[in-house]
């Protein structure tokens, strides 16, 4: 790395994480793809992505399991980064503020701002919700330990949460658009300076001091 | 049966007891629902356990195994008492009103003329008393104490309800709402069928048990009615058929009998078999005795039965015993039989007391099985484990396995339980080998004739003069047989009448038995059969199901004997003037001049009412028996005699008479009598049966079957699993004085526990169907568990009634 | 088993209607099973595997009557016997032959996510199309009656398919061809329940005062209906339900939830695109960069 460069940006991912994190998405993207063909009719097409529908069927729960278990290990690296703090609270309560770029009137913000933080809430209980719901429902293996009603709750559940997810994801995924930069701190794996400024001072200043040190 | 399983349709009450046909007989069993359906008629079942027939009965009453005839003697009792009898005819139809000998007796149990140490009885005084004219005496107005009506009511006076309650277990209130019910049918606009099956036959007295049930059918007037009769419905698809074709040792066909020792002479053996009347203007038809003998003997014999030989009498076998299987098991065990040929049976499980017939087996030099099955006879001598635990190295058997085509894979006739002769067809090539009994038993004979008449021998005639005229002497066709037992003119015939006039030319088949004669010019192999291949051909073959009255009279469906009657003693539905006794239901009637009706009349079809003949033409009373006269074994009346294996320490008809206990006429081998199991031991009462599932040992070679029922198990009422600690599923051992088997437990409320003399009595029920071949679950044979002892008259062991104890594994 | 001429009047996970101009004029099919007739032969399970080429395995005896235990890909129907003691005090055998019901509204079809895995033929069967089948078991939970069961070998959905090759070239299912007693009987609907009214008259006057019919209309009534002696107590048969629906659960998760699960993805996306459009990117520029390295220089 040019010494310019090492001026400029602050790492914000290390590739493990990025490698981690986009086994998470690619299984997202598979599953929810394979999960919608199953659910609604008229994306039952979706199917031949997977090799058609036994296919698709046999292949969701894998994957699922892939998901879960990859974002066991993003979620722990990422967990003490998301406790919400009192600031977070602020930072919600000016939820317009955000909505329409007036970042500078918003509170300090630390690694991840409060919407983060709840996208990270929501994404670690739908994944429970889904393994547990998952499990039930997963014909092959497991579904015949469970009564029907067990399995019908779990059916429901499963869909509930998906839904939940699909769309936490498209927020998450829309911000990353939205927010410029945000792609490659997750690509690259670095951000600007001026970017973790405006948006993570707090993280901003803490990365910077143990940059120096 | 007396009637057929159409009939059963026309019954406006059916009872089922000594059988479970919805379990046995599924198919028959519609008939059931049919009647119950469309005729609104109630079904009651009795039995020892709640059966698949229970299941759709109006009531159900349980019973002590083995006891059946306190049930129906009480019947009986209260039929007579109350008044409920079909009086027009049983004063005219049976015997009621003929006087009985005054050295008949009958004393605690036991009846005149009892010899204890042969345990059989000299039967001289049980007859009727005869008139100066020859005839039997009777008295119309059943007044004299003498009289069978006295002697019948006296007899059953000791069969009260509560006495059927003791005994049988059975609750008062069900059993006098049952008698009822039954009693409703002793007017003539009702009837009532009975169905049985092994639940009678298989009993120490299973047939005194038959016959008290014949005897409520006759008062009721129940005989020869449609939708009435005694019914035994036949487990094989041909068992019928067997004892028509005389199969049993002691028969010759269509139950004419073989001579015992004693009857050396011919006509002193024709004149005891062809009765004369023992009242004015009866039929006893009988007394053709000799036309179908001569004509069976012609059939056998052909050229080589003349006259002068009296039709080669002396080529049949004069018996000094009877030889039915108990028997031949007997023998083998003492060495004195050392052959035996297995045709179509598997009596390592189909005979009582397994680990005596592994013995009888063990010392046979030869032992042929004849089987489209590996059976369990067939592999006595190789060790299963627990279930055939036998030491190989010990038996010298040689055994010879020809493997047999079965039912499916040739042409023939098979007799259903109605009687009738249905022809069918190869619907199969046979696999392998297999060939057909009829190839097999004609390569046996083929050989020992080529034997005897090369090298000679003890008595050759009977085999070499044996009629063999097939085309393929090899392999006799069942078309061939089928015309040989049902017979042909040996010359042209002439009108008995009119001698210029020839009825049937030589060759022609004869189209029944009526032409039959007993001067060697007719041969018939079963007269019976006779006509069933007539001149018009194989009427057997027939499928035609017009039923042109709605009562299921279809006679020109098949064939059925005799004489494709379909109701037996059908002159019996008529009032003594010819008239049906239900118009609704008329089976044949007097039109003036002839019988005639739906039915072929079973009667003299020109013989006007007015002169008196009785409808029961075979008997030579002219009338139905109440009272059996020499007929039976142990007695004219059936008396109630305990199962040789009994919870009860005595009798409790005759409570002071020991060899009253159990049927003092019945033989019981000593050996075998060592084997019984007292109640102190074995508390538990135990019945074998069958299940829908599986037919005997056959069909656990069968995957479907195996799979809906596949494996072995033993029903046990939920109050002796409660006291044995016996949970649903696990698995018992049950034994017996004999052997034990182990199966798993069927807990069930279909079993209740029975208060029998103040003690309580569990049954255990016993399916028979499992063994240690086949692709069900390898089982133990449940014969290991059942006594060697047969009824006194037919010797059908006693499956039914036995002692067990119930043990948890 | 898909040998059915193609009135198909239902189709799983379709969301436009089936041909709809070919109809059962005649009237719609049924088989009533007449429990008070039925002596518990199983001829009808044999004559089941037999017809469709079934062998289940041959079971244990577990203290039952019941073989094989269960429902499965091989044992389409199968004799369920209960044992009830009456108030009387009698006892009564009720067997009850099980299988599907061929429910007017089916709980499967509605669960199921393979387009044609499930169909409903003009004449009223449901019949599994083995071949579309995906083996998810969606019909397996939207069943009301616990009937279609996943096989093992080739996770493919069966049951009992009312032997639609048979009656569509005018035969009657195998069973009722093989009930020796007649308590199997088949024909158009409208005649088996006037069959059932006769038998059910008959039943009260044997002094079973509640029997009656089952047809349950919480599924539309069905095209397998039961003579019940107990026909108010339908729980007595081995666990028959007394009123069957298709579960709430299903409904909402097959149901609405279905358009509001999606309305809810193209919200949510739509909202962040018009957000885009409306408000625009969150840029980082220069003047960010100029006021992180001043702070940068700030600080000690």
């Amino acid at each position: 790395m040019s010494t310019e460069r090492k001026r400029d940006e602050i790492v914000r991912y290390e590739p493990a994480t990025r490698i981690n994190h986009w086994i998470v998405a690619i299984s997202f993207v598979l599953l929810a793809l394979s999960g919608l063909a199953l659910f609604h009719p008229a994306l039952f097409w979706l199917t031949n992505l997977f090799g058609g529908g036994p296919w698709t069927r046999i292949l969701h729960p894998f994957i699922g399991l892939v998901m879960v278990i990859a974002f066991v290990f993003l979620g722990a690296k990422l967990w003490h980064e998301n406790v919400m703090q009192p600031r977070d609270w602020q930072w919600l309560r000016q939820i317009k503020d955000v909505v329409n770029n007036r970042e500078d009137a918003l509170p300090e913000v630390g690694k991840y701002n409060a919407g983060q933080k709840l996208l990270f809430y929501a994404i670690v209980l739908c994944l429970i919700g889904l393994l547990l719901s998952g499990i039930v429902i997963w014909r092959a293996y497991f579904a015949v330990y469970f009564s029907v009603e067990v399995i019908r709750f779990a059916s429901l559940l499963h869909a509930f949460c998906a839904f939940v997810l699909i769309c936490a994801i498209i927020v998450h995924i829309y911000a990353a658009i939205w927010v410029k930069g945000s792609v490659k701190a997750m690509t690259r794996g670095t951000v600007s300076y001026g970017w973790a400024w405006k948006h993570h001072r707090l993280w901003f200043r803490e990365a910077t001091r143990a940059q120096r040190k | 049966m007396t009637n057929h399983w159409v009939d059963i349709k026309n019954a406006d009450l059916v009872l089922i007891m000594g059988g479970n046909a919805a379990e046995a007989h599924p198919c028959g069993f519609k008939w059931v629902t049919e009647a119950k359906a469309h005729n609104k008629a109630k079904l009651i079942v009795v039995d020892p356990r709640f059966t698949r027939s229970a299941s759709v009965a109006d009531v159900y009453a349980p019973i002590r195994t083995g006891t059946d005839i306190v049930f129906l003697g009480g019947l009986i009792n209260y039929l007579l008492t109350n008044d409920k009898i079909q009086r027009e005819y049983v004063v005219n139809y049976t015997d009621l009103s003929f006087i009985v000998k005054d050295e008949f007796a009958f004393t605690d149990g036991i009846y005149s003329g009892y010899n204890v140490d042969k345990r059989s009885y000299d039967k001289s005084s049980w007859d009727y008393a005869r008139g100066d004219d020859g005839y039997v005496k009777t008295d119309p107005t059943l007044a004299d104490p003498r009289c069978v009506y006295n002697l019948l009511k006296q007899h059953y006076t000791r069969y009260t309800p509560e006495m059927v309650e003791r005994v049988c277990g059975t609750p008062k209130d069900k059993v006098l709402q049952i008698w009822d019910m039954i009693a409703s049918t002793a007017t003539p606009d009702r009837a009532m069928t009975i169905m049985y099956a092994l639940g009678w036959t298989q009993h120490s007295i299973g047939s005194q048990m038959i016959r008290t049930g014949a005897m409520v059918q006759l008062l009721l007037g129940n005989i020869g009615i449609s939708g009435g009769g005694m019914n035994a419905l036949r487990g094989h698809s041909n068992i019928q058929g067997l004892t028509d074709l005389g199969l049993m040792s002691n028969l010759l066909t269509g139950y004419m009998t073989l001579p015992g020792e004693k009857e050396q002479d011919f006509e002193a053996y024709i004149g005891l078999r062809a009765q004369k009347p023992l009242r004015p203007n009866q039929l006893s038809y009988w007394q053709n005795y000799r036309k179908f003998f001569v004509s069976f003997m012609k059939s056998w014999w052909g050229d080589a039965a003349t006259a002068e030989n009296n039709w080669a009498f002396d080529y049949l076998p004069k018996l000094d015993k009877q030889y039915d299987m108990l028997q031949a098991y007997e023998l083998m065990n003492q060495g004195k039989m050392n052959g035996y040929i297995c045709q179509g049976f598997n009596p390592l499980a189909a005979a009582p007391n397994k680990a005596k017939l592994s013995a009888s087996f063990s010392k046979l030099k030869y032992l042929v099985i004849m089987d489209p099955l590996a059976t369990e006879t067939s592999e006595f001598w190789k060790n299963y484990g627990p279930l055939n635990d036998v030491d190989s190295s010990k038996i010298q058997t040689e055994v010879f396995r020809l493997p047999t085509t079965c039912f499916a894979e040739e042409n023939g006739s098979l007799t259903n339980s109605s009687r009738w002769l249905q022809w069918h067809w190869k619907g199969a090539e046979p696999p392998g080998e297999a060939r057909s009994d009829l190839e097999i038993m004609a390569g046996l004979f083929l050989r020992m004739r080529d034997m005897y008449r090369k090298d000679g021998g003890a008595f050759a005639d009977p085999i070499v003069n044996l009629t063999w005229k097939y085309a393929q002497p090899h392999s006799p066709d069942p078309e061939e047989l089928a015309r040989e037992y049902s017979g042909n003119a040996l010359k042209d015939l002439a009108d008995p009448k009119d001698a210029t006039k020839i009825t049937r030319k030589a060759g022609e088949q004869l189209a029944g038995f009526a032409e039959l004669r007993d001067d060697g010019s007719t041969a018939s192999g079963c007269w019976i059969f006779c006509g069933a291949w007539g001149p018009t051909g194989n009427l057997m073959a027939r499928r035609d199901n017009a039923d042109p009255t709605g009562i299921g009279q279809t006679i020109n469906w098949a064939w059925a004997w005799p004489a494709n009657r379909r109701v037996l003693y059908n002159r019996a539905s008529c009032d003594p003037h010819g008239k049906p006794f239900n118009p609704k239901r008329k089976l044949i009637a007097w039109n003036g001049a002839a019988w005639a009706g739906a039915d072929i009349p079973d009667f003299k079809v020109d013989e006007n009412p007015e002169n008196g003949m009785g409808p029961f033409i075979m008997n030579p009373e002219g009338v139905a028996r109440f009272f059996a006269r020499a007929n039976m074994a142990e007695g004219p009346f059936p008396e109630h005699y305990e199962p040789f294996e009994s919870p009860l320490a005595t009798n409790p008809l005759n409570p002071n008479q020991p060899q009253a206990m159990n049927n003092p006429a019945a033989r019981v081998f000593a050996q075998d009598r060592e084997a019984f199991g007292k109640a102190d031991k074995f508390p538990h009462v135990a019945t074998t049966y069958r299940l829908t599932e599986h037919f005997h040992y056959w069909t656990k070679h069968v995957r479907l079957n195996a799979i809906v029922q596949p494996e072995q198990f033993v029903e046990i009422g939920a109050a002796l699993a409660d006291e044995l600690g016996i949970g649903n599923g696990s698995r018992v051992r049950v034994s017996s004085n004999r052997g034990h088997i182990e199966a798993v437990a069927m807990v069930t409320k279909r079993i209740k526990p029975l208060t029998i003399e103040g003690k309580t009595v569990h049954t255990v029920g016993v399916p028979i169907h499992w063994g240690f071949l086949g692709v069900a679950k390898p089982g133990y044979l449940a014969n290991t568990l059942t006594p060697f002892v047969g009824d006194a008259n037919t010797n059908t062991p006693e499956f039914k009634s036995f002692l067990v104890k119930v043990e948890k594994v | 088993m898909a040998l059915q001429s193609l009135d198909i009047i239902r189709r799983s996970a379709t969301t436009l209607p089936e041909p709809q101009a070919r109809g059962a004029h005649a009237g719609q099919v049924a088989k009533l099973i007449d429990v008070s007739k039925c002596i518990g032969c199983k001829a009808c399970q044999v004559a089941c595997m037999e017809w469709n080429d079934l062998r289940d395995e041959i079971g244990t005896c577990t203290g039952h009557y019941d073989n094989p235990h269960d429902l499965s890909d091989q044992s389409w129907t199968l004799m369920r016997f209960a044992e009830y003691e009456n108030p009387k005090g009698d006892l009564e055998w009720l067997i009850r032959k099980d299988g599907c019901m061929h429910c007017a509204d089916p709980g499967c079809l509605k669960a199921c996510p393979s387009p044609g895995a499930i169909v409903q033929y003009a004449n009223g069967i449901v019949d599994f199309h083995e071949e579309n089948c995906i083996g998810c078991g969606y019909c397996v939970t939207g069943c009301p009656f616990n009937v279609p069961r996943i096989s093992k070998k080739d996770h493919k959905a069966y049951k009992c398919t009312l032997c639609s090759d048979r009656v569509s070239v005018g035969l009657e299912p195998a069973c009722v061809k093989t009930c020796p007693t007649g308590a199997i009987t088949f024909g158009s609907k409208e005649d088996m329940q006037q069959h059932a009214a006769e038998r059910i008259e008959d039943l009260k006057s044997r002094g079973f005062d509640q029997a009656g019919l089952y047809d349950p209309a919480g599924v539309g009534g069905t095209h397998v209906m039961y003579v019940l002696q107990h026909a108010d107590q339908p729980q007595l048969y081995s666990g028959l339900p007394e009123n069957p629906k298709i579960s709430a659960m299903v409904g909402l998760w097959k149901g609405i939830s279905k358009p509001l699960g999606l309305l809810a993805i193209i919200a949510t996306a739509a909202a962040g695109f018009f957000h885009y459009i409306g408000i625009g990117p969150n840029e980082t520029d220069e003047q960010d960069e100029e006021a992180a390295r001043r702070e940068l220089e700030k600080t000690p």
